[in-house]
């Protein structure tokens, strides 16, 4: 596992709010071109360990370390500069901006214009119907193109590492199909995905390895098809036995 | 180019009023100018940035009493006016780095409470700025009428530069990041943006003008005090006249400022007793009928031309 070249790497992570500690004891790793789910249930801390990687909280122990530099006390801007981009929960676009602006916002650290303008052509490719929309308020979007357009706002930075918070929270079937579709395609192009996600049978179809949070600790880790057959997971998260 | 272009034509016209117009009329022109200044620099943070700040008035208190108590001290009238917008933007920035983490109501709140505080530190200070009593000002050694017109001018230099600067800040990347930070701060902070720089810059924005405008004013009535420098209709006024003629829009605050005034001057010759209620009124109408101001009935009268997007 470790010869393997580290693009994230995470360990004994504790972060919170004022006096609440959300997360404990997190440690984990993510590998150049791999795809990793998190999975576990509301208030686990799913949502802090993002904030946490992407610059918006500051942890208060544990290191965080991007292809080999520690990036704890680094800005949001350092880490979109050492290419992990987020696509947030809830999909936060800017609504009242057209979809167009939207997907160059997220290459607003970029200088490149041609890189840019080729980037925006592939986004569109891979989600035609945001090209179709491109002039409209992202607003006034579906939520499943919303989506879209979040993450395609996501890969405008050029990520080596794409964090997605909820892909497929108060979506139809249909839209979450498509959108894992689309992730599998991002993936294969390279680019490593860190998916947290609620849909546990979904995430662990779609994952090479996957990590399970609870209260603020990993309780359990492995290949994703080692926990989808694990009994404690299908009963405390699957409702299976 | 078509923006420049208004912006000339209108301060063109309004530079030949003084030619046509009374004593009386230039008054009002003057502070129809003032109000315009008010109003776009409020625009910055609260119409761009969305921010709702109360700070108006405290910006323009700073802005009145640097300047006086420059002058009190033997500083010549250009000297008094130039480090007034400065000290308004400098205090601006710091209490823009202390306030500026908060949002919505509480940034409203921390912003309202800057004129109430300067207030009282001004009426407790006797022996430096003249306490309670207020402060004066040197008369200009000129004709009553030479004193308008140079107010006037000076208010509507003001208003120019103002809003030229908001062209080029509403077509900038600061512009530009401020409407993202208005739309959806969390998502600006992840793709990088670094928010807290540009809500610091347009809060300064919003200050330095303010206190240009303070000072000005001070030189032109001659006689300041505490209550009327720091009062809070100084800082509710602006948001009115934005709301009025079209938020985040750079006519807007102007046209705002006009019919505000207009408005004012009718009710208050009329209905002496009821203008404070009638201020309150043309709140609810806007917020009811009229939410994006009197420019959007323009912007919708004209489908040929869709805005950029």
């Amino acid at each position: 596992m470790t010869s393997s070249p580290q693009k994230l790497s995470v360990s004994s992570l504790q972060a919170g709010y004022g006096d609440v500690q959300v997360l404990w004891d997190i440690s984990l790793d993510v590998g150049t071109g791999e795809l990793v789910c998190i999975i576990g249930s509301n208030g686990a801390g799913k949502t802090t360990l993002m904030r946490c990687l992407s610059g918006l909280l500051k942890p208060r122990a544990g290191s965080i370390v991007v292809d080999g530099r520690t990036m704890t006390a680094a800005t949001p801007a350092d880490f979109v500069r050492a290419g992990i981009a987020q696509v947030p929960e809830g999909r936060r676009l800017f609504s009242a901006m057209s979809v167009r602006d939207n997907l160059l916002m997220g290459a607003y650290l970029r200088m490149d214009k041609g890189a840019i303008a080729a980037e925006l052509e592939r986004v569109y490719e891979m989600f035609p119907v945001l090209a179709e929309r491109r002039r409209q308020d992202a607003g006034t979007l579906s939520g499943g193109e919303q989506q879209m357009c979040a993450i395609g706002r996501g890969l405008m930075a050029a990520p080596s590492l794409l964090l997605i918070d909820e892909l497929s929270l108060g979506l139809a079937p249909r839209a979450v199909e498509l959108l894992t579709e689309s992730l599998r395609t991002v993936n294969k192009s390279g680019v490593a995905i860190l998916l947290v996600e609620q849909d546990v049978i979904n995430a662990l179809e779609l994952a090479d390895r996957a990590y399970v949070i609870d209260r603020g600790r990993v309780v359990k880790s492995g290949p994703a098809m080692a926990l989808v057959n694990d009994p404690a997971i299908r009963e405390a998260y699957m409702g299976l036995s | 180019m078509r923006t420049w272009l208004v912006l000339f034509v209108i301060v063109l016209l309004l530079a030949m009023l003084p030619l046509v117009g009374d004593n009386y009329l230039l008054r009002l022109a003057t502070t129809v100018c003032m109000y315009a200044v008010l109003a776009q620099s409020w625009n910055f943070i609260g119409g761009l940035a969305g921010y709702p700040s109360f700070a108006t008035a405290a910006f323009f208190g700073i802005g009145a009493y640097t300047s006086a108590i420059m002058q009190n001290y033997g500083a010549p009238i250009v000297l008094g006016w130039g480090s007034a917008g400065l000290v308004a933007m400098i205090f601006a920035a710091f209490i823009g780095g202390a306030i500026l983490h908060l949002r919505g109501h509480y940034f409203a709140i921390a912003s309202l409470v800057l004129a109430e505080m300067l207030r009282e530190i001004i009426n407790g200070m006797p022996d430096f700025a003249g306490g309670g009593k207020g402060l004066n000002l040197p008369i200009l050694p000129i004709s009553v009428t030479a004193q308008a017109q140079f107010f006037f001018y000076a208010m509507l230099g003001l208003a120019l530069v103002c809003t030229a600067t908001a062209i080029v800040i509403h077509r900038s990347k600061l512009g530009f990041s401020l409407r993202c930070i208005q739309q959806n701060e969390d998502a600006a902070n992840i793709l990088g943006l670094n928010t807290y720089a540009y809500k610091t810059a347009a809060f300064s924005l919003s200050a330095v003008f303010v206190g240009f405008a303070g000072a000005i004013y001070a030189s032109w009535v001659s006689y300041i005090e505490p209550p009327d420098v720091f009062d809070v209709l100084i800082s509710v006024k602006p948001m009115v006249m934005v709301l009025l003629g079209g938020l985040g829009t750079i006519f807007g605050p102007a046209l705002g400022a006009l019919i505000l005034l207009a408005f004012e001057e009718v009710v208050w010759r009329n209905f002496l007793t009821l203008h404070a209620a009638a201020l309150g009124l043309i709140i609810v109408v806007l917020i009811l009928f009229l939410p994006n101001g009197v420019l959007s009935l323009w912007n919708d009268w004209l489908p040929r031309k869709k805005p950029a997007r």
